[in-house]
């Protein structure tokens, strides 16, 4: 009974519609539906928090447009747009974070051990003090900032192929760099200003509207489908480029495609928040723990990011209230902390 | 390179072992050299342009009425003198922690002790009331110790250390103590105010006071080395072997984490953390020497500070009457050594 019910929950299913079919396996379906149930019922609890307490169902009539006034312009007009934010950011890290582990055909191959996000950043301080503290000039700063470093770890990292270690102690190197010159560029600037690029720095969403929300929501809307459907070429990416294009995959096209969204994924919010790290590295890891799949569970680690980051997000809100800590800090400290259990479980198992 | 050797040594034994000592000899000499030359440079060079009569005299003879001897005597020599002893901490702890996990890209930022370090000595600024450096060096020690052991054990398998799983482990926990001590520092604006500066690497405004206790327990820590050493060649050569040749790899290993929170910990807490001198240095020492640990150490306590001072000069030449601070330098100087050891093929499989 129960090994029959285990291969039901493994089993692939096929659904057509007309001239549409969708093959997917029920366990990933299972797990794609817990995950957005949890994402949802943490987005309430989240929106309930804080100085002024909403319990959960006034949280939901207030988002219905129900209840008192009071209650409604907390929960839609001062933390929603903080919410939706947290979901959108979370879902293109790991979304973002999926595609790369997949391209490098390594688990530790995520957009900010590669240096990606560090040189975002360093590309927006480097406009914020010699151009203008405008968004326009800190988000075009961070995205020439990201790409310039992206593609000089991979060219430094390459020599007859990138190998996975290589292309992470290349990315510590190039961030480490990067790190000095923002170090010496902020200690050349006034104490105010200096913080405030430490808090940017270390990624935050305090005190931002749905004006930082409309471009990451655009953003998200037109990136995650087209990733979404790619992504499931990455499957048969991960076999090998010549195995691939005998399977009739257009490997270079494909690829090409993949790296430039799941670049703008990550450029995008750390333009706008500074650089959030790990949550596009742990993601990955937790949807493949869940759903015990294989390939890249694009769609999974996208809803395992918006966990992540309301989780964290609420760490960071109400962990020290009054004080507000930047939510890249928490990420930091729980995806390092994440990293290094991984790290060393796997010390222990391969060398057994 | 070893197959040449291993001929060369069979043919004819003692002129190989002779060239080897005076290709030793004359490293150890031009490494001295090139340093008492820093040291001069160090002394001599500065944001603010000196006729080298003035501070010749400075050196002979104080005037305190002359601000340009006042430069020379409070800022140029106590700063040299920090140079010389964290340079030497860092040169010799690298050389150790790479030598007993036999790690090539082991080094005091990478495998996180320099981070644990700076998250206790945040932590102390932050939540008591030391103002002076004696009083949290003591924290940088215990941070130091900690972060050495928890990455050691971390990234250690049943059958011993695996050089890739120990550097990521240690940046991986690294990460969460920068992590942590950013959150405090943004927490409290005092403490953002006081480790500012101290963060970047920086070699200036450190006066004796300072500069006295954390030579003494870099000395302490460069003897524990020393003592080390010998037993360092036989773990190189896997326990086993150092067990079968009579060396005490357990004493030997105490020795060397003893000697590791010393330097780490004193050369953290005077200037702050230094990423990839400990990386470089012993690649350039056993470049010169050959893999004899006694020899690497030596050198490196030479090469270390040669380094630093090399690049404190240079960040004191380079933005002109401004400053970098050294840390920022070495920084610069080591990412592209570490890139180039990583894109060897063979550091892929060490």
């Amino acid at each position: 009974m129960t090994a029959l019910a285990a291969r039901a929950l493994n089993g692939a299913q096929t659904w057509r519609v007309g001239p549409i079919s969708v093959r997917f396996r029920t366990r990933n379906a299972l797990v794609g539906v817990g995950l957005v149930i949890v994402m949802v019922l943490t987005a309430v609890i989240v929106l309930g928090l804080g100085s002024f307490q909403v319990s959960v169902p006034d949280v939901v009539r207030a988002l219905f447009g129900d209840g008192p006034q009071a209650v409604r312009t907390v929960v839609l007009k001062w933390r929603l747009s903080r919410v939706v934010l947290a979901v959108l950011i979370g879902l293109a890290l790991g979304a973002s974070g999926a595609i790369f582990q997949s391209l490098t055909r390594n688990p530790l191959g995520s957009p900010d051990i590669v240096g990606f996000s560090t040189g975002a950043y360093t590309g927006a301080i480097v406009a914020i003090i010699l151009i203008d503290t405008g968004q326009p000039a800190v988000v075009s700063g961070a995205l020439v900032g990201g790409l310039l470093t992206a593609f000089a770890v991979y060219l430094l990292a390459y020599r007859r192929g990138v190998q996975g270690f290589r292309l992470i102690v290349v990315g510590i190197a190039v961030t480490a760099m990067l790190g000095s010159a923002t170090t010496y560029l902020l200690l050349h600037t006034e104490l105010w200003r200096a913080q405030l690029a430490a808090i940017w720095g270390a990624g935050s969403i305090n005190g931002m509207d749905w004006d930082e929300v409309r471009p990451i929501a655009v953003m998200v809307a037109v990136a995650l489908p087209v990733v979404l459907v790619l992504g499931r070429r990455l499957a048969t990416l991960e076999l090998g480029d010549d195995a691939a294009a005998g399977l009739g995959v257009q490997v270079e096209a494909v690829r090409l495609c993949l790296v430039l969204f799941g670049v703008a994924l990550v450029a995008v919010p750390s333009a706008l928040t500074g650089p959030i790290q790990f949550v596009a590295l742990a993601a990955p890891h937790i949807a493949r723990a869940l759903t015990r799949g294989t390939g890249a569970l694009v769609l999974p680690s996208a809803l395992v990011g918006a966990t992540v980051m309301l989780v964290c997000d609420a760490f960071a809100q109400h962990l020290f209230a009054p004080m507000i800590l930047p939510v890249g800090l928490v990420t930091i400290v729980l995806g390092g902390a994440y990293l290094t259990w991984l790290i060393a479980r796997q010390a222990r198992q391969e060398l057994r | 390179m070893v197959t040449t050797t291993v001929t060369a040594a069979a043919s004819a034994p003692s002129s190989a072992l002779r060239s080897l000592t005076a290709r030793r000899r004359a490293g150890v000499v031009v490494s001295a050299a090139v340093l008492a030359l820093l040291v001069v440079g160090s002394i001599a060079i500065g944001a603010n342009p000196l006729p080298l009569e003035v501070v010749w005299a400075a050196l002979q003879n104080v005037d305190p009425a002359l601000p340009e001897h006042l430069i020379v005597v409070e800022q140029r020599v106590p700063r040299t003198v920090l140079a010389l002893v964290v340079g030497a901490a860092l040169g010799v702890a690298g050389a150790l922690m790479q030598g007993m996990t036999r790690n090539p890209l082991a080094d005091p930022g990478l495998l996180g002790v320099s981070a644990g370090a700076s998250f206790a000595m945040t932590l102390a600024v932050a939540l008591l009331p030391i103002t002076s450096l004696f009083g949290y060096i003591w924290f940088a020690f215990l941070g130091a110790v900690v972060a050495t052991v928890a990455v050691y054990l971390l990234g250690t398998g049943r059958r011993g250390a695996n050089p890739l799983t120990l550097t990521l482990a240690g940046v991986s926990l690294g990460a969460v103590l920068s992590g942590l001590t950013l959150s405090i520092s943004l927490l409290d604006a005092r403490t953002f105010r006081s480790i500012r500066v101290w963060e970047s690497g920086s070699l200036a405004d450190r006066g004796w006071e300072i500069i006295g206790p954390v030579a003494g327990f870099i000395v302490v820590g460069l003897l524990f080395a020393a003592g080390a050493a010998r037993g360092l060649n036989a773990v190189a050569l896997g326990d086993d072997l150092a067990v079968a040749l009579g060396a005490d790899a357990r004493r030997t290993r105490l020795y060397v984490v003893i000697a590791v929170t010393l330097l780490c910990g004193a050369a953290t807490a005077a200037m702050g953390p230094a990423w990839f001198v400990g990386l470089m240095v012993p690649h350039v020492a056993r470049w010169i020497c050959g893999p004899d640990q006694r020899w690497i150490i030596g050198l490196c306590a030479l090469l270390g500070p040669a380094l630093i001072l090399a690049a404190d000069v240079l960040g004191r030449v380079l933005v002109r009457p401004d400053e970098l601070q050294a840390g920022l330098v070495t920084a610069f100087l080591g990412a592209p050594v570490l890139i180039a050891l990583v894109r060897r093929s063979r550091a892929r499989a060490l």
